[in-house]
């Protein structure tokens, strides 16, 4: 008898969450389908979003990821190399480092965009631009960078290690030479994934890259990024629906783009998951 | 053992990265701190818990900070949001790993990998136009707190679901084969075996849901009314305290800046616990 009616519980939950997505992802396809067009994709927003497209606005989404990947991915991978290669799991630094990387992790995307306004908008007077948002996005995305980059680190077997500290070289060579190739396939997880999350963020931006939906022209102008025009659509302009699931659903394409690369790069290079959260 | 330049060169520079990774939760601590600090001082501690109301003014004098509405609705948002994606978490998970034919189960892990990576603000857009009139048509005005909860719900789900399925994948083989050995049933296996074997990966992933519902900004924001009151139904608008932080921050100026900041620090503070929790909570597994 318990064991009909877990059965039955287990797969009434599947079916209820299924039915959720489907009925989430059907209707912003639905809705947001009807106004998807090329000249959506590139003409720029009129009448406060009502009309028009987002043009402007994918560039300034574009130039936000260029600066949270460009400056994250140097970090991320430095820091990654020192907790995968350099360190044991003893030791103190490494262990400050994992743990406040986890808190980091953490930390709710408002407070990213709080402390984004304090420091770099304000503190070192960048003011709402891309530049800030962008900024501040690194911050966030470099926990998934760092873990990411890690595991595939850590992936590669050690035989590797000891063959070329055999051969007499130099720990740069190895790292550059065997390590870095063999492991770039998890730094490009990484990669993938803290691009869907910077892609997705919303609050971090609203008070650090701004609301402006003008085409920028230097990374010192303020930007406005995709998920920012979806909530100010829907939230402040009346009548800005339509376009609002629009962007929407081009916000979702750009998602599952990315994340389909990120599984096929997986697929291919990946025999184990090395991403758990 | 044998050094070249470039080693010690190689090594200060990744020692850099490090030290700038790690400073970052320290750095957004102290400004966090920083401009908290006008507030704690002209306004204090207890004012946020014992005001009469929430009217916040440019100076501590004129304004009202009571933020405990605010905390009370994310708490609420959060415990039901957790009360009702908890189940549905580890179930979805159990239906993965025992109940569902291997390629289904494989369909149905993409699809909460999808769900988690849906953006909040397309959750809160989706809650807007689909969720809120339809609760309205039931119960007006729909931007309530069972609003915020079921959207939230959607959100956390993915969290629990993907943390109950690694701790799920943990668990021994040769207990599995055991139970199958000793004639156990389905669920005599999972409730014997299976969930109290895993009971602290389920644990971590519910704190870490907890974590994710309680620092939700943009869908609570869209969907839960925003009117800071304290809700007397389910049906009752409701302000959070991040929903707060990002409808106020565009216009505050000195001590109300400075007390969204305090409340940004209690948020951080939560956070942090919930970190330590779940770190406890996997450290004791692994010696256990």
């Amino acid at each position: 008898m318990a064991d009909r009616l877990a059965t039955i519980f287990v797969w009434s939950a599947a079916l209820l969450v299924t039915s959720v997505f489907l009925w989430l992802l059907g209707g912003i396809v639905w809705s947001g389908a009807g106004q998807l067009s090329w000249s959506f994709l590139i003409d720029s927003p009129r009448n406060a979003g009502r009309a028009g497209g987002i043009g402007p606005i994918l560039i300034s989404t574009g130039l936000l990821l260029l600066v949270c990947l460009g400056v994250s991915l140097p970090i991320g991978l430095g820091t990654a190399i020192l907790l995968a290669e350099f360190t044991s799991s003893t030791n103190r630094f490494g262990r400050l480092v994992r743990w406040s990387l986890d808190v980091l992790a953490g930390v709710p995307s408002i407070l990213f965009g709080l402390f984004g306004n304090a420091f770099f908008c304000i503190f070192l007077g960048l003011g709402f631009s891309i530049l800030s948002g962008g900024l501040t996005l690194a911050c966030m995305v470099l926990p998934i960078l760092i873990r990411s980059t890690e595991a595939s680190f850590r992936s590669v077997p050690d035989e590797y290690r000891l063959g070329a500290a055999a051969l007499g070289l130099s720990r740069t060579t190895t790292l550059l030479r065997l390590l870095l190739p063999t492991a770039i396939p998890g730094l490009i997880v990484g990669l993938v994934l803290g691009t869907g999350r910077a892609v997705a963020e919303t609050a971090a931006l609203i008070f650090t890259s701004g609301y402006v939906d003008r085409q920028p022209t230097s990374l010192l102008d303020s930007g406005r990024s995709l998920s920012v025009h979806v909530y100010d659509l829907s939230m402040n302009v009346a009548g800005g629906d339509a376009n609002a699931s629009a962007t929407a659903l081009v916000l979702i394409l750009l998602l599952l783009l990315i994340n389909g690369t990120a599984s096929w790069v997986m697929g291919r290079w990946l025999r184990k998951r090395l991403i758990t959260i | 053992m044998y050094r070249s330049y470039r080693d010690q060169w190689l090594l200060w520079w990744i020692r850099g990265c490090a030290v700038l990774a790690g400073m970052i939760v320290l750095l957004i601590a102290v400004f966090l701190l920083l401009e908290s600090l006008p507030a704690l001082r002209h306004i204090g501690l207890s004012r946020f818990f014992t005001d009469p109301s929430w009217h916040p003014a440019a100076t501590a004098a004129q304004g009202r900070f009571n933020l405990v509405p605010m905390l009370a609705g994310t708490l609420l948002a959060m415990t039901g949001a957790v009360a009702i994606a908890t189940p549905l978490g580890i179930g979805s998970a159990l239906f993965c790993h025992f109940y569902a034919p291997p390629l289904l189960a494989t369909a149905y892990r993409r699809l909460i990998e999808l769900l988690a990576g849906i953006p909040s603000v397309v959750y809160g857009f989706w809650g807007l136009v689909v969720l809120v009139p339809l609760i309205a048509r039931w119960q007006p005005p729909g931007a309530s707190l069972l609003a915020g909860i079921l959207i939230l719900s959607v959100m956390v789900l993915p969290t629990i679901t993907l943390v109950a399925d690694a701790a799920f994948s943990n668990v021994p083989r040769e207990y599995l084969h055991g139970a199958a050995a000793l004639g156990l049933s389905r669920w005599g296996t999972i409730r014997g075996i299976v969930l109290p074997t895993a009971r602290s990966g389920l644990l971590t992933g519910m704190i870490l849901g907890t974590g994710r519902a309680i620092g939700e900004t943009m869908a609570v924001l869209m969907v839960c009314g925003n009117v800071v009151r304290m809700p007397d139904s389910l049906f009752d608008p409701v302000r959070t305290i991040t929903a707060n932080i990002a409808l106020e921050m565009a216009y505050a100026v000195d001590d109300h800046r400075s007390a969204l900041f305090v409340s940004g620090l209690l948020l951080m503070v939560m956070v942090i616990a919930l970190v330590a929790a779940a770190d406890t909570v996997s450290r004791r597994d692994g010696n256990g």
